[in-house]
């Protein structure tokens, strides 16, 4: 199963994924959209992401580094990852 | 390096400013233990979802309302009302304590003398009370509280055949102030339908009128009202001693206190809009001090709340099932819990707290149970901090009719468990399996065959 959510993941939407380049993120987790003028706030994990793929990383490492940093397993990263993802791009904070 | 707690990344928008539906963040430490239980040893032992009673808060509970109303008035008496919660172990705290009882029918009536409570030290309040039911009552010389004129009638039928004097009362309703007026149950005051019952009663010399009993509401939030409701009870005592010579030995008040859980659609919190215990007892024995008795005439005040007394006692441990994204955005929690057995989650915003380590980050949603049905919400919407599957929770205050109300719908009811004043935990009722459901099934022997 992990296999095959993989597939999807690679095949899927968010292997390209980046921050618009316009966004400010601070070091406490605000985070400022200028064009919309939305804030939001993100907790630690979620500050890593955000700034893994600011440094465009892809998802393979991003994917290794959560698993090395944290007590959790591939098949809860891969689901939550996916869902963190639209919520970035629904927040339009990040883009493809 | 060891590794860190994982938390599932959440993002979320800032809106300054305005209103949130969700209501404020309102967890800031998980509830690991119940009562010095750990809630992950509960759940190991007994499984999940399992329902918790506190000993311990009930016999605290229970003292504090005998103490707000036996400092006011002289004679009081506590009845436990079964349909509240009728697991037994529940009831034996209650009966420990000194509680009577307070049954609504024929079998919560027999389970109160199987758990011992003397006959006479039974009230038997309830529209449906069948023949069998009557009999036994006047044998035992139980309160019979009469709710219509059928039963009396059909009372006064069994007395002569019988030869026996049965104690009763009679239930009035009354308008205390309070909209939706309970008009249902028993006779109305102001229209005089308590009067001609009494009268009836009285003269027909059949049966023994000991009592005057009401029961205005549930989760009253207004004690006022009760302060009516006793002075008009009062007021007809009063006339009954005036025109027929007899002395009403007790008024009973009834349920209807409400626990400190938060309604639906209520702006405060409970703890802050329901009134406590001393509010309670301040307007009722105001009332009945102020009333036309001289101090030895008083009669016994009897109070069978049910509510008020377990619901903070009782919780309900679960385990996150998943989580989901719905297609506005809100985030989905299912529980392992359902309505089926939360049925007070229609009525209340019950309290979950989280029973694990949780950073202060938190999310807006919804609780849904596992049951596959559109109706199975126990949170529209609620605050909390992300979780994941196999995380636990403990929703608060479910101790009332949750116990009673439950149904056997697409899951069986599961262990309920109490916690003695030790800290050692009991199991009071086992969970149910699919024999229990399919024990009481009958098969016709053509239907037992098919082939697909």
């Amino acid at each position: 199963m992990i296999h095959k959510i993989r597939e999807w993941a690679l095949i899927g939407m968010f292997n390209r994924m980046r921050i618009k380049k316009n966004i400010a993120i601070s070091e406490s987790g605000f985070i400022f959209n200028p064009t919309t003028g939305d804030s939001f706030s993100t907790n630690p994990i979620g500050f890593e992401i955000i700034n893994l793929l600011k440094e465009e990383k892809s998802k393979d490492e991003i994917r290794a580094f959560i698993l090395d940093r944290y007590f959790i397993d591939e098949s809860t990263f891969e689901k939550d990852f996916y869902d963190f993802s639209t919520l970035l791009q629904s927040s339009q904070i990040a883009e493809e | 390096m060891e590794k860190l707690r994982y938390e599932r990344p959440v993002v979320k928008k800032l809106n300054t400013g305005m209103m949130n539906k969700f209501g404020t963040r309102t967890e800031y430490n998980p509830v690991t233990h119940i009562d010095g239980v750990s809630v992950k040893e509960l759940i190991s032992t007994y499984g999940s979802p399992v329902f918790t009673i506190s000993e311990r808060t009930i016999r605290q509970t229970y003292k504090d309302c005998k103490r707000a109303f036996t400092n006011r008035y002289p004679k009081v008496q506590m009845a436990w009302s079964y349909k509240t919660n009728y697991i037994n172990a529940v009831c034996n705290v209650f009966h420990q304590e000194g509680a009577w009882a307070e049954v609504v029918s024929g079998f919560e009536y027999n389970k109160a003398l199987l758990n011992g409570v003397p006959g006479n030290k039974i009230i038997f309040n309830g529209p449906d009370k069948t023949d069998d039911d009557l009999n036994l009552a006047i044998e035992n010389n139980s309160l019979i509280h009469i709710d219509h004129l059928d039963e009396l009638y059909r009372l006064i039928e069994i007395t002569k055949e019988i030869n026996k004097r049965p104690r009763v009362a009679i239930r009035v309703n009354m308008d205390t102030g309070v909209y939706p007026m309970w008009d249902r149950f028993g006779f109305n005051y102001e229209s005089g339908q308590a009067w001609d019952a009494i009268n009836k009663i009285i003269l027909n010399d059949q049966m023994d009128l000991v009592g005057l009993h009401c029961h205005i509401g549930t989760f009253m939030l207004a004690a006022s009202a009760y302060a009516i409701a006793a002075s008009k009870l009062a007021d007809l005592a009063f006339h009954i001693h005036s025109k027929f010579n007899k002395k009403i030995t007790y008024i009973d008040m009834g349920g209807g206190f409400a626990s400190k859980n938060n309604l639906k659609g209520s702006y405060l919190q409970g703890n802050v809009s329901s009134p406590s215990f001393d509010d309670y007892a301040e307007a009722i024995c105001s009332a009945l001090l102020n009333a036309e008795y001289s101090k030895q005439e008083l009669p016994i005040l009897i109070l069978e709340t049910g509510r008020a007394l377990i619901d903070e006692a009782g919780s309900l441990c679960g385990t996150v099932l998943a989580n989901k994204r719905l297609s506005d955005g809100r985030r989905a929690t299912i529980m392992d819990f359902g309505v089926n057995i939360l049925f007070t989650s229609f009525w209340y915003d019950h309290k979950v707290s989280p029973a694990q380590e949780f950073s202060h980050y938190t999310e807006d949603g919804v609780i849904y149970g596992p049951l596959c049905m559109n109706i199975d919400v126990i949170r529209e919407s609620i605050t909390l901090p992300p979780m994941k599957k196999g995380d636990n929770v403990v929703v608060h205050s479910v101790g009332a009719y949750n116990m009673t109300q439950w149904m056997q719908f697409i899951a069986m009811r599961p262990n309920v468990v109490m916690i003695d004043m030790e800290g050692k935990h009991h199991l009071i009722r086992n969970k149910e399996t699919l024999s229990d459901l399919n024990d009481k099934e009958v098969m016709p022997a053509y239907l037992k065959d098919f082939s697909i």
